[in-house]
């Protein structure tokens, strides 16, 4: 193969939405390499249609890989279907989307084969025909480029976001149905059912103006300050994670990567430092705003509006002002 | 139980980080340091899991002679011992890639037969997220990421892993395992003052990282590192509050025209 091969990802025969962005990070990478490109797509007994979708865009070849052990997703057998056909094809790069799945098996993958993955790769470069990737230090603070070295294949992981789907190539491909040697016995773990828990009673998806709060706030007493912002702005309010953890506000009021994907009109993000886990749930809003006393926040990054400073004397001058 | 705990050491949440000389790491000598945040929910995950079900919880931190602080306190919230792989020397190993780490960390257990091993999901400094699922592949030992709780099954534990988008899953797996922990699932706790006098005589066993077989080449290098450019163009206000917030409101109704 000596190409660059990406693992994409289906669940109950849907692709992942953030497949089609690994694989035009792989097409990126292969047009400025001179590199061919390969995809692999891992299913249950019945190859699910998705995989002859796939034909559709411009690759060598479509690896559909199916077999029953691989129906439920295990780390055990993606490992062992996927480790048999990159020492058949060896290819250069194996490109996965950083989904909570290619976390769970990328990792234990990359080991079986002496290598280490880079994770949650933001962006890229190509210098003397080597492949430099940017990942980022310190949630999002600082970047790093990472050099592959010694020999292939060389592993990455794509954060969402990072690459466009839009810009994926048209051409056709040809599907290659493949079932591999698994044994159940290999397979250690026992995944049961799917489930959910909170009802989603409610939709930030429908809100216009959010307000949302995270860490900077200190406090339970302190959301009401923010409350009576979103009051003044007739905006849903939201939380980043560790705020719902501590039962700050209720679960359902949650944004990014395990909670809610929003796109309001505004987002007001207060003491919020913008981890990547918040910033993939929010940042497609049209107007983002950021008040943060660290002005090295990540938030920053993605906002239109920043003030930096502290939120206990910044909310309550916008409330005031917002009522002039 | 056996349960072993993966720590690590990275600088203060709220740290003001600069780029060192030469761009390969961050100035360490000023910063203050504390027990990564995951890594602080996964040692809560085993110190519960044997307050149910008994047995000993056994703390593992690799690092230079400032993360015996980390190890103190994890100690003093009841960790009954811990091993302490005393390293890196210099700073390349302090950003050793994963693999490297957790071939030493795996040499230092190797003794101990663990049933359980348990870590953050990932570290707070350079956040590759992987050291545990390594350390299960370098031990040989099935592993599951992301685990809310952890309860007996049989010979074996069942376990909740959080998926994305609000979905949860039951997992069934045997022991010897690894886990990953995922924070914010339950309450940390402090230190108590009989806590932190008893931690004193607990046992820290040093094992040097070169004696475990040092830091070898890697399949991946960090070759330097930056402040990211700002992809987007942001106003910035950083007045005074009523200045700043005057400023911003006059930019939403006129400019953006959002509210």
């Amino acid at each position: 193969m000596s190409g660059i091969l990406a693992v994409l990802e289906q669940s109950e025969g849907e692709l992942h939405k953030m497949s089609l962005e690994a694989l035009a990070a792989a097409q990126q990478f292969g047009a400025e390499l001179g590199l061919p490109v390969f995809a692999a797509l891992l299913g249950g007994s019945e190859m699910p249609p998705v995989a002859d979708g796939l034909s559709a865009y411009k690759l060598e070849r479509v690896h559909a890989i199916h077999h029953e052990l691989l129906a439920a997703y295990t780390p055990d057998g993606y490992t062992a279907a996927l480790q048999p056909l990159i020492e058949a094809h060896r290819p250069k790069y194996v490109i996965f989307p950083h989904t909570y799945r290619v976390r769970d098996f990328a990792p234990k993958l990359a080991t079986a084969l002496n290598r280490v993955l880079v994770s949650d790769v933001v962006s890229h470069r190509v210098e003397n025909g080597e492949l430099i990737l940017v990942r980022q230090l310190f949630q999002g603070k600082i970047n790093a480029d990472i050099r592959f070295e010694g020999e292939p294949p060389w592993f990455a992981s794509i954060q969402a976001g990072a690459f466009r789907a839009d810009k994926l190539e048209a051409g056709p491909a040809i599907v290659e149905e493949t079932t591999p040697e698994l044994d159940a016995g290999s397979i250690r773990t026992n995944p049961l059912e799917l489930f959910r828990e909170s009802s989603r009673a409610v939709d930030l998806g429908a809100a216009e103006i959010i307000v949302s709060v995270g860490r900077g706030i200190k406090e339970a007493e302190n959301i009401a300050i923010v409350e009576k912002l979103a009051q003044a702005l007739g905006a849903e309010i939201a939380a980043s994670r560790p705020i719902c953890d501590n039962g700050w506000l209720p679960m359902e009021r949650q944004v990014g990567s395990s909670g809610q994907t929003v796109a309001p009109k505004l987002y007001i993000a207060v003491g919020i430092s913008g981890a990547i886990q918040h910033l993939v749930g929010m940042k497609g809003s049209k107007t983002i705003v950021a008040i943060n006393k660290d002005p090295e926040a990540p938030i920053f990054e993605v906002a239109d509006y920043g003030i930096v400073g502290d939120l206990f004397q910044v909310v309550p001058a916008l409330i005031e002002e917002l009522s002039k | 139980m056996k349960i072993v705990v993966a720590i690590k050491q990275v600088p203060a949440r709220d740290s003001l980080l600069k780029v060192n000389p030469s761009a390969t790491w961050i100035e360490e000598a000023d910063l203050s340091w504390e027990i990564n945040e995951p890594d602080a929910y996964a040692l809560e995950a085993a110190l519960q899991l044997k307050e149910k079900i008994g047995g000993e919880v056994v703390v593992l931190c690799a690092g230079p002679e400032r993360v015996g602080q980390t190890i103190r306190e994890a100690l003093a919230k009841g960790a009954d011992r811990a091993i302490h792989i005393e390293g890196p020397d210099n700073e390349n190993e302090a950003i050793a890639d994963p693999l490297s780490l957790a071939r030493l960390m795996a040499q230092a257990l190797a003794p101990e037969q663990p049933d359980l091993i348990v870590t953050g999901l990932q570290s707070d400094d350079l956040g590759y997220g992987q050291t545990g699922v390594i350390l299960a592949e370098v031990m040989h030992l099935p592993h599951a990421t992301l685990i809310m709780s952890v309860e007996p099954n049989g010979p074996g534990i069942k376990v909740k892993r959080e998926l994305e988008d609000g979905w949860f899953q039951y997992v069934e797996m045997p022991l010897p395992a690894l886990l990953t922990i995922q924070s914010g699932a339950t309450r940390l706790r402090y230190a108590t003052l009989m806590g932190i006098k008893k931690a004193k005589s607990k046992e820290v066993k040093k094992l040097s990282a070169a004696g475990l077989g040092g830091i070898g080449p890697a399949s991946v290098r960090l070759d330097r590192i930056a402040f990211p450019q700002k992809s987007k163009h942001s106003q910035i206000f950083d007045g005074p509050p009523k200045e700043a917030a005057a400023q911003l409101v006059e930019k939403l109704r006129h400019e953006a025209r959002v509210i």
